[in-house]
C-alpha cells in the first residue's frame, strides 16, 4: 500500500516537470487536488480481464460507499504507474464507466463518479425473487444439488455477461 | 502508420536461418510483445529492425517507412537490449553527459528528475548500482531521448519481482504521457498480459500470429465437452488445439467472428492471452494473422487499427 502510494506521488511529479514536454495531464492545480478515495489493485488469477476488475471494483466501491457522487476517480497514469498496467486498459475501463453513466470525463482533470449505482426497486426485486425460487424448486426436483445449481447459475450468468460484453464490443468498434 | 514494417526479411547466419520470409506490420500506438521460444528469432528481428544488423534478404523499415538503420530511423528510435548496456566503470553522471552528445536529442532535465525521483546518485559507477536501479538507468537514457518507438530485448530477464514490476510501471507510465509506441520482447507470457495490448507470436524464424490483443481473445474461445463428440464436432470448427483426456477434451478455436451456440453438453469459455499463446505455439503449424495465415515473404498484411 505505502510503496503504491510512493509510485503515484513520484509520477505526479513527472507530470508536472519542467521540460514541458509531457505537461498533458491537465493545470498544476489538478495535481494538488485530494487523491482518489480509492485505489486500484489486480487479481491475475481471478481470470477476469483487467479492464473488468477495475469496473468491478468501481462499483463495489460505489455499492459499499467508498465512493459518492462527484469523487474523483484514480488519474491514468497513476494507475498505470501503480499498477505496471496499459495506459488503454484503464482508459477501456473508464469508457465501460461512462457508457454505464456512472462517470464522466472532464477535460484537462480527470474522470468523477457521476452517478450512484440504481438500486433495483422493491417490488420488481420481489417479484425476481419469487421466479428465482421457482427455478430453484424445479432444479431440485430434477436431482440437481445446491453445488450444482450455483456452478449453472454461474456458467450461465457468464455467458449472458460475455454475450451483452461482445453486444457492446461491437458498438464501440463502429464508433 | 506502422512502426515496423518488414518484407520477405530474412537472416542467415552461417548456413542457419534465424528468420526467414517473415512479413510484418506493427501499427503505431500500441505496447506490442514479441513472443516466442528461445531461439525463435525474436532478438534478431529487433537488431534488424533497429539496426544493429542488416538483413541477408528482405526489407525492414520502421517509423513509416524510414530504412532500419539509417539516421531518420534511429533518431526516432531508442534501445534497450538484454543486459541493460552500460558502461560499467563511469559514474551515472558520466553517463548522462556521454548519452547527451552522442545523441541529437536528449532532454537533461527530464532525466536528472527521473534518476532523482529513483533515488539513484549520480556520483554512483553504474557497475555498482543494483540490476534493478541499472535497468531503469537504461530505460531513463533511452526515453530521455524523446523517442517514437522504445524498442526493449527481454528487458526484465535479469530482474527480481519487485525491480520487473518498476521497470514496466515506468514504461508504461511513459507511454500514458506521451507519443510513443513500444515493441518488447519476452518469453514470459504471465507479465505480458498486464502490458501488451498487440501480440506478435514468432515460431522458427517466421511470424504466426499477429492482431491486437482484445481482437485475438475476442476471436478465439475454449470449448469444453465430451470427447467422444471432440472429433466429429472439430470437423466444423477452426482449431488450433485440441487436447483431451480419456472423457472430456477441450478445444482452443477461432469462432472468426461466428459465435452460433454451442451443442449440448459442451461449454463454451473466454481464452487468456497466455492459454492462446501456448495453444498458438504447442501448433507450429496454425496461424492467426489478419489476412493470409501464416504470411511467408507475402506483402505485409492490412491491419486496420480500431481504436484510434
Amino acid at each position: 500500500m505505502t510503496i503504491d502510494k510512493d509510485v503515484s506521488t513520484a509520477g505526479d511529479r513527472a507530470g508536472t516537470a519542467p521540460s514541458g514536454t509531457g505537461g498533458d495531464d491537465g493545470p498544476a492545480a489538478a495535481a494538488r487536488l485530494p487523491a482518489s478515495p480509492i485505489e486500484f489493485r489486480l487479481d491475475p488469477g481471478s481470470g477476469v480481464p483487467t479492464y473488468l476488475q477495475l469496473v468491478q471494483q468501481v462499483e463495489h466501491a460505489l455499492r459499499l460507499g467508498y465512493l459518492k457522487l462527484g469523487d474523483q476517480l484514480p488519474k491514468v497514469r497513476d494507475v498505470v504507474a501503480s499498477l505496471a498496467i496499459n495506459p488503454n486498459t484503464v482508459l477501456k475501463a473508464y469508457r465501460e464507466l461512462e457508457t454505464k453513466g456512472l462517470a464522466a470525463g472532464r477535460p484537462g482533470q480527470g474522470t468523477f463518479i457521476q452517478a450512484t449505482l440504481n438500486q433495483v426497486a422493491l417490488p420488481e426485486l420481489t417479484e425476481l425473487r419469487r421466479s428465482l425460487l421457482g427455478w430453484l424448486a424445479t432444479a431440485d426436483a430434477t436431482g440437481l444439488d445446491e453445488d450444482g445449481m450455483v456452478a449453472l447459475f454461474t456458467s450461465a450468468l457468464r455467458g449472458f455477461r460475455e454475450r451483452r460484453g461482445a453486444a457492446s464490443g461491437e458498438k464501440e468498434s463502429v464508433a | 502508420m506502422n512502426v515496423i514494417e518488414a518484407i520477405g526479411l530474412g537472416k542467415r547466419y552461417g548456413s542457419t536461418w534465424a528468420l526467414r520470409g517473415c512479413a510484418l506490420a506493427i501499427p503505431a500506438g500500441h505496447v506490442a510483445a514479441l513472443v516466442g521460444p528461445n531461439g525463435a528469432g525474436k532478438t534478431t528481428l529487433l537488431n534488424l529492425a533497429v539496426g544493429l544488423t542488416a538483413p541477408t534478404e528482405g526489407t525492414v523499415t520502421v517509423l513509416d517507412g524510414r530504412p532500419a538503420g539509417s539516421p531518420a530511423a534511429l533518431d526516432g528510435i531508442a534501445f534497450v537490449a538484454q543486459d541493460a548496456p552500460l558502461y560499467k566503470s563511469l559514474s551515472v553522471a558520466d553517463m548522462l553527459h556521454l548519452t547527451r552528445n552522442l545523441n541529437r536529442r536528449f532532454d537533461q532535465s527530464y532525466a536528472a528528475a527521473r534518476l532523482g525521483q529513483l533515488g539513484i546518485p549520480m556520483r554512483r559507477r553504474a557497475g555498482n548500482l543494483s540490476g534493478g536501479q541499472q535497468a531503469q538507468l537504461a530505460l531513463t537514457l533511452a526515453l530521455a531521448r524523446r523517442p517514437r518507438l522504445l524498442v526493449l530485448d527481454e528487458p526484465m530477464a535479469m530482474l527480481d519481482p519487485l525491480a520487473r514490476h518498476d521497470f514496466m510501471a515506468a514504461v508504461m507510465a511513459a507511454v500514458a504521457d506521451g507519443d510513443v509506441s513500444v515493441v518488447l520482447s519476452s518469453h514470459v507470457l504471465a507479465e505480458l498480459e498486464r502490458v501488451a495490448d498487440y501480440l506478435v507470436l514468432i515460431t522458427s524464424g517466421s511470424v504466426q500470429v499477429a492482431g491486437e490483443v482484445d481482437d485475438l481473445l475476442a476471436s478465439h474461445r475454449v470449448l469444453t465437452g465430451p470427447a467422444a463428440e471432440a472429433d466429429s464436432y472439430a470437423q466444423r470448427l477452426d482449431v488450433v488445439n485440441a487436447r483431451r483426456g480419456g472423457a472430456q477434451a477441450h478445444l482452443l478455436v477461432r469462432t472468426n467472428g461466428r459465435s452460433g451456440p454451442v451443442p449440448p453438453g459442451w461449454e463454451e469459455h473466454p481464452v487468456s492471452l497466455e492459454e492462446l499463446a501456448l495453444a498458438y505455439l504447442r501448433e507450429p503449424g496454425a496461424g492467426a494473422l489478419p489476412g493470409p495465415t501464416r504470411a511467408r515473404g507475402a506483402e505485409p498484411m492490412e491491419v486496420t487499427n480500431w481504436q484510434r
